[in-house]
């Protein structure tokens, strides 16, 4: 079975919420909308206190290259445009919609009826990705429209789709394949007449066997898709991996993966693409994940962007008094969040929630030098060197060995028997790095 | 045998001189004459290489300052006067008198009046406490309490007090280096004149959220409500994003601002007691 060869750790799967169908969460009161959920330049309000928004309206335009739209996920009043905490602990510029009613804007198709027929041209569907405000859906939030305009001189010759799924916990993506497999099929068609390719691959996990029965089933229908299951292996997930279990090619160094021939999109940014073009459908809503040991009822929740996490938690059964943590985003590189009124963004994968014991570090030691972390590291780098680098303030050493090849997984200080915060470090020295790099150029 | 020895010893010896004549001829040619005046300074330095100057090290500073032929400047916070005076003999030059400057921690965000919320584990450092999250009190612009500060303390100036976590400076050994504001990620250090008698008033708290907001984490943030601007005679206070700030060239340390902040977030240090303060917490009831 296919994997990537170097390095890679395979934690617990804890697949908990595996088998629990999506349900849709009841709208919230209010809800805050970030005009920072992506990666780029922050969306600017196109609205202001006040103004009656419909479900689906425009709210705010990403006027930057690598930006996106963000569009009313509720109808209501806007009470205030203000500073609220999302998941990155800090204050930053929201919408805030009180709730008053669910009446989606006109020309948007809320019916569950499949559309597979699609006369766009690419420049049409990649004009319509970047109209609906459709973003990575992995985590990272990049900007579809961005990834699905092949820059000039270079050649795609795959569309790999992440169906991987890799972070133990989560299980927003599987319930997706399975649930809305057709209408993905039909995304992932549109993404390859979009950036004019005849190859697609679907890569699962083969701790998914229901998806991938299903899916492969599908593919037959459709042409140049195939569906690859591969080794359960963390991170599998992550782009450069993913390329490389799936087409064995190796992204260089600080490249895009266009350099190889392949673009990579999430399932869920697939299914994202078939709602906004072939359903007129803004992204306004996303399947999370609420999960952990210390969850009653483990469920995957289909819900409106900006409604608070404590909601969801909620609807998951509440939260328990032995409660230590509360993780937006999956256990290995997700944030601790402090404030449970921070809103779901598009990008938010999953809600895990961890007794007090569970969330405790390991208490840190000496490193012992067992090479654990340059076995464990997916990119071929040396945590511990970097880790040592960061702690001495040498960024130009660090940066000769490439930290900025790190993409912050957290495999090394996953693997570490003495509890180093191997990552946290590099993690500093990657901010020195990258602020050096900027005033160099 | 003996013509081994003797051919060795000439050709070795031939060669030896040769080479010690062109090393003569090239030490001559580019002979660098450097300024004697130069390591005299730099044996007047405390040699503490602490940059607080603003320069690579004392040695790079002696070089400046002999080469400048003038003092103005030119500054070693570590050495301070009484060090200026003698480079300043050494090179024949007048020296500026300069005011005492020290450190100050503008952030009172203690434990008991900006209660934790949450709790922080990992890489113990501000710098990366900074990067994850507002802090555990949810102040976003007050001190995290993991003292990099006192970390990059290289005179003993500074200490983390435990209860509420804190860091202190201790007066008599802080040399205005600087270290420390660099240290800081939140640029709550501040260096500021050590003023008369070492007093000086100065607003604790770099908060600049509204007020409402501030005060929600913290019991002693600025709330930039502007009484302190209005009671000010000397326009040293300025009001900036929601945050009083006192220019200590221009406050004469009348002692009018601090009563009547609200939240107390107006510091006067090392001043004796107030004498009237009883009349004045009737005057501000009636």
């Amino acid at each position: 079975m296919k994997t990537f060869k170097i390095g890679g750790v395979h934690p617990p799967e804890k697949k908990l919420s595996e088998n629990q169908p999506i349900e849709a969460l009841p709208l919230p009161e209010a809800v805050s909308i970030p005009l920072a959920q992506h990666l780029g330049v922050p969306a600017v309000p196109a609205v202001k206190k006040g103004d009656k928004v419909k479900t689906g309206q425009l709210i705010a335009k990403g006027e930057a290259f690598i930006s996106a739209n963000i569009h009313s996920s509720a109808t209501g009043t806007v009470t205030k445009i203000d500073d609220v905490v999302d998941a990155s602990g800090y204050r930053k510029k929201s919408i805030i919609i009180k709730v008053e009613d669910d009446q989606w804007e006109d020309g948007i198709d809320t019916s569950d009826n499949i559309i597979t027929e699609c006369h766009l041209t690419p420049e049409e569907v990649v004009d319509k990705v970047n109209q609906m405000g459709v973003v990575g859906m992995g985590g990272a939030a990049f900007p579809s429209h961005v990834k699905l305009q092949v820059p000039k001189g270079k050649k795609a010759e795959y569309l790999l789709i992440n169906g991987v799924e890799c972070e133990p916990y989560l299980t927003a993506d599987h319930r997706l394949m399975l649930e809305k497999s057709r209408e993905l099929m039909i995304g992932i068609t549109i993404q390859m007449k979009a950036l004019g390719v005849d190859k697609a691959i679907i890569g699962v996990e083969n701790n998914k066997p229901d998806a991938l029965k299903k899916l492969r089933e599908l593919a037959k229908e459709f042409k140049g898709i195939t569906v690859e299951p591969l080794k359960v292996k963390y991170p599998q997930g992550a782009e450069k991996q993913l390329i490389k279990a799936l087409v064995n090619r190796e992204v260089p160094s600080g490249k895009l993966p266009i350099e190889v021939g392949c673009v990579v999109h999430n399932v869920g940014t697939s299914f994202a693409v078939y709602e906004a073009v072939q359903k007129n459908k803004p992204l306004i809503e996303r399947v999370v994940t609420v999960t952990g040991s210390n969850v009653k009822k483990s469920s995957n929740l289909l819900v409106r962007i900006g409604t608070p996490v404590l909601n969801l938690i909620e609807a998951a059964g509440g939260l328990l008094p032995n409660t230590g943590k509360v993780v937006s985003g999956g256990p290995m590189m997700g944030k601790a969040i402090d404030d449970l009124n921070v809103p779901i963004a598009k990008g938010t994968s999953g809600i895990l929630i961890f007794p007090d014991d569970e969330a405790q570090r390991v208490p840190r030691q000496n490193c012992i030098r067992c090479a654990k972390c340059v076995n464990t590291c997916p990119m071929a780098l040396e945590p511990y060197l970097l880790a040592l680098l960061s702690d001495k303030q040498r960024y130009e050493e660090a940066e000769e060995i490439k930290i900025m090849d790190c993409m912050e997984c957290g495999s090394c200080h996953f693997v570490c028997p003495s509890g180093r915060p191997l990552l946290d470090q590099i993690r500093v020295a990657k901010a020195n790095v990258g602020q050096m790099i900027r005033e160099r150029q | 045998m003996n013509e081994v020895v003797l051919y060795s010893v000439l050709s070795i010896g031939g060669l030896g001189t040769v080479a010690a004549i062109i090393l003569y001829i090239v030490a001559q040619r580019f002979k660098v004459i450097e300024d004697p005046r130069i390591d005299e300074v730099e044996e007047i330095l405390p040699a503490a290489n602490c940059g607080g100057c603003g320069l690579a090290g004392c040695r790079n500073f002696a070089e400046r300052v002999v080469n400048a032929g003038t003092l103005e400047g030119f500054n070693c916070p570590p050495g301070g006067q009484d060090t200026m005076n003698e480079v300043a003999k050494v090179l024949g030059l007048e020296v500026e008198e300069q005011e005492p400057i020290v450190a100050v921690v503008r952030c009172s965000g203690s434990t008991q009046l900006a209660p934790p919320k949450t709790r922080f584990e990992g890489l113990n450092t501000c710098e990366f406490a900074h990067s994850l999250y507002s802090g555990q009190s949810g102040c976003p612009y007050g001190c995290l309490g993991e003292g990099d500060c006192v970390v990059s303390c290289a005179f003993n100036a500074m200490y983390m007090d435990e209860n509420t976590r804190l860091p202190v400076i201790i007066e008599e050994n802080c040399v205005a280096c600087e270290a420390c504001v660099k240290a800081c990620p939140r640029n709550i250090i501040e260096m500021r004149k050590k003023g008369k008698k070492s007093r000086r008033i100065f607003v604790s708290c770099v908060n600049q959220e509204k007020g409402g907001i501030a005060r929600k984490n913290c019991k002693v943030a600025c709330i930039g409500c502007g009484k302190c601007v209005k009671e000010c005679n000397f326009d040293a206070i300025t009001l900036e994003n929601n945050l009083a700030y006192i220019d200590f060239n221009k406050c004469t340390l009348c002692r009018k601002c601090p009563p009547v902040c609200p939240t107390g977030a107006i510091h006067e240090v090392n001043f004796p007691p107030r004498k009237n303060k009883q009349k004045e917490k009737d005057k501000s009831e009636a």
